[in-house]
């Protein structure tokens, strides 16, 4: 009997149970992720903190819009890195994919188009986007298909890349600076004229509102006929009350940035109109590029959750292998998370030469640095499977907060760079911390 | 009943499956049957091929050569997504579970329910996964967690009833009850005894026949990548069997010295 192995070895483990305590509780009742929570809260340190230190220069309105146009660029590309990262790949040429990108958009509307359309021509800018996402798919579709199909690892795939598109960059335009934009290109930038004014941001605003209690109320619905569990009506309404109050009480603390007075006075003589004495307060509003962030963050998160392909690249993750056995295309899924990325860096770089008005092949160093941090000081794991598209948005928001602060402090270069670095750190140690008493 | 059923059309025929690791035969021109309604029992030491030859049918991995015949009918199984329109599903040994993602995830990964807009139905496939569930597992109320936090058996459980919901005809399990516990191993005798009388075919595959004796109708043995018989239950002792899994000796052949052996 002893030939063979006994079979049916007992090894069973038991489902963690964690012990309730008032807090977890509530956060149970609400079901609110708390990572998440986690990680506002640690941003509301941060801004409080610096705002003291910095003698309350730091949540202003004027400080806290630039805030959110530096915060976009990054913010956009880094939900595209959660999917990468998920998958257990990374993209470290998202750098020099923005600057090929970006220098390949500024050439179309500098130097090619004029010949062609004519200068000024109403279309320009959207040929010159529409050419910069096709392309962005093409580079990322054309390393993610080394990536899945040679088997080429991500990392040595994308560090070529790094090194390649920089040079194809440079390359492109035998290292000149491109400029200028196209005058409606130039607002997916921001600037003096790219926001949209504190009258369409409520009206923003008060969509976002709306789309948000429609969403609840539908997901309460569909979980009721089904005879699920729902939340108590009290914890549904609070949860909706604070996301609106969030949403209205920031646009009304970010209309309180108004142009100055030079540019509104500009915008009254343009509209032939006499500049009222004592001056007048016109809200800047949202601007474009926070915008274009806020519908990417949208359009990502609806791509992660909602849709078969969001749920396979989790699947991957968390298993290439039950993945493959499922019957999903995994290779492919792989490919076309790469052209994703690819897609988010064009709009990142359209955001960002149209914020600079020029184009140079050093655009974009170092930045897939800051995406993947931005990615995995939101929550996502390199070991794949998890991570969360709010989460990365924060973490880009937790970063640019840092930096722009220490600016404010005026904080040394070199330390700023020791403090970002520090921070990257202590958030996975955070994490990690976390993920092993939570699992 | 295996003398009656072997009149009909076998749910599945494999013939002379062949399946090489570089020099090495995993599996070496295999024969083998699986009627509605059977348990058959794939048995045979590591390395014997059994797991190799199921992952044939399951599509997870291609045959070098070879007849596969689904009621009859010549079949081409070379992705898992292949044997799954032939009405094959498979509980493998790992359960093939996306850890990082919830019950009603796994069971439909690959399989998703969506609504009319495309979309994933989360709500759709919790329900199903609940009414699947509902019979399988009844105390299983853990349908929005990842299955990371589940335990051994409530794991198997997904497993399973990723199985059954899609209506299987032919069920493989490899190893069901290797992670289980005494009452979790109960109640996965009891499914298959359940599904059997559905007219389900089940091939089983285990190391141990201990496991799988009181279970199978048909035990099929394998070794280095032959199949050294195929015998009934009904005509045939657990010794024998051992005899034949360690020594690859048929009833007929093996002596009582040898049974005894295995006894040392």
């Amino acid at each position: 009997m002893t030939d063979v192995p006994p079979g049916g070895a007992e090894q069973i483990e038991e489902a963690v149970e964690t012990e309730p305590r008032s807090f977890a509780s509530l956060l149970r009742t609400l079901d609110i992720d708390s990572r998440l929570l986690g990680m506002i809260a640690a941003l509301l340190v941060i801004w409080i903190g610096i705002h003291i230190m910095s003698g309350g220069t730091f949540l202003t309105p004027r400080n806290l819009w630039n805030l959110s146009v530096q915060t976009a660029a990054v913010a956009v590309m880094a939900t595209g890195m959660v999917l990468i990262i998920v998958t257990r790949n990374i993209d470290l040429s998202v750098g020099s994919m923005l600057a090929v990108i970006g220098m390949a958009m500024a050439l179309l509307q500098a130097e090619i188009l004029p010949d062609i359309i004519g200068f000024g021509h109403p279309l320009m800018w959207v040929i010159a986007v529409a050419a910069g996402i096709i392309l962005g798919a093409f580079i990322g579709g054309f390393q993610g298909f080394i990536v899945a199909y040679v088997g080429v690892p991500s990392f040595i795939v994308t560090l070529g890349g790094l090194l390649v598109w920089r040079g194809v960059a440079w390359w492109m335009a035998s290292g000149r600076t491109i400029a200028p934009m196209d005058e409606t290109y130039q607002l997916l930038g921001g600037g003096a004229r790219g926001n949209i004014g504190g009258g369409w941001s409520w009206i923003v605003g008060i969509l976002a509102s709306i789309g948000i209690i429609w969403m609840m109320i539908n997901r309460r619905r569909t979980r009721l006929n089904f005879g699920f569990n729902v939340r108590p009506v009290w914890a549904d309404a609070l949860i909706g009350a604070i996301s609106v109050g969030v949403v209205l009480g920031g646009i009304a603390y970010l209309n309180r940035y108004y142009l100055p007075e030079l540019l509104a006075r500009a915008r009254f003589e343009d509209a032939g109109q006499v500049y009222p004495e004592g001056g007048v307060n016109i809200s800047q509003g949202l601007a474009v590029p926070v915008l274009i962030a806020i519908g990417v963050t949208l359009a990502m998160t609806f791509i992660s959750t909602r849709v078969s392909f969001g749920r396979y690249v989790f699947a991957i993750g968390g298993n290439p292998e039950a993945a493959e056995l499922g019957g999903i295309k995994t290779r492919w899924t792989i490919v076309k998370t790469f052209a994703l990325m690819g897609v988010l860096v064009a709009i990142g770089a359209a955001i960002q030469t149209a914020r600079l008005n020029a184009a140079v092949s050093g655009l974009g160093q170092l930045t897939e640095l800051y995406v993947i941090a931005a990615a995995v000081i939101g929550g996502t794991s390199l070991a794949g499977g998890v991570g969360t598209i709010p989460g990365a948005v924060l973490g880009a928001l937790v970063m640019q907060s840092l930096q722009s602060g220490m600016v404010l402090l005026g904080v040394d270069a070199p330390l700023q760079d020791i403090v970002v670095g520090v921070v990257l750190v202590i958030a996975v140690a955070i994490d990690s911390f976390y993920r092993k008493r939570s699992v | 009943m295996t003398t009656e059923t072997k009149q009909e059309t076998p749910l599945v025929d494999m013939r002379d499956m062949r399946v090489a690791f570089g020099g090495v035969h995993a599996v070496d021109g295999v024969n083998i049957t699986l009627f509605p309604g059977e348990v058959v029992a794939v048995v045979g030491g590591n390395g014997a091929g059994k797991t190799t030859l199921i992952k044939t049918l399951s599509g997870a991995h291609k045959a070098d050569s070879g007849t596969i015949l689904i009621n009859g009918e010549p079949a081409q199984i070379e992705t898992p997504r292949d044997a799954k329109q032939y009405a094959i599903e498979t509980i493998y040994q790992t359960l093939a579970l996306a850890e990082n993602i919830d019950a009603p995830s796994n069971m439909f990964l690959g399989r998703e329910l969506k609504t009319r807009f495309g979309l994933l139905d989360d709500s759709a496939m919790e329900s199903a996964a609940r009414s699947v569930m509902g019979r399988l597992n009844p105390k299983f109320q853990n349908f929005k967690v990842p299955v990371k936090s589940l335990s051994g058996g409530q794991r198997q459980s997904v497993a399973i009833a990723r199985a059954v919901h899609f209506n299987a005809k032919i069920l493989i399990m490899d190893e069901p009850t290797a992670a289980l516990g005494p009452l979790e191993t109960s109640q996965v005798t009891e499914l298959i005894q359940q599904l059997k009388a559905e007219g389900i075919g089940i091939f089983l595959i285990s190391h141990d026949i201990h496991d799988v004796f009181d279970l199978a109708d048909r035990i099929a043995v394998m070794m280095q990548g032959k199949m050294v018989g195929i015998v009934n239950k009904t005509e045939v002792t657990k010794d024998e069997v051992l005899a034949m899994i360690i020594m690859g000796k048929l009833p007929g052949e093996a002596t009582q010295s040898d049974i005894e052996h295995l006894h040392d």
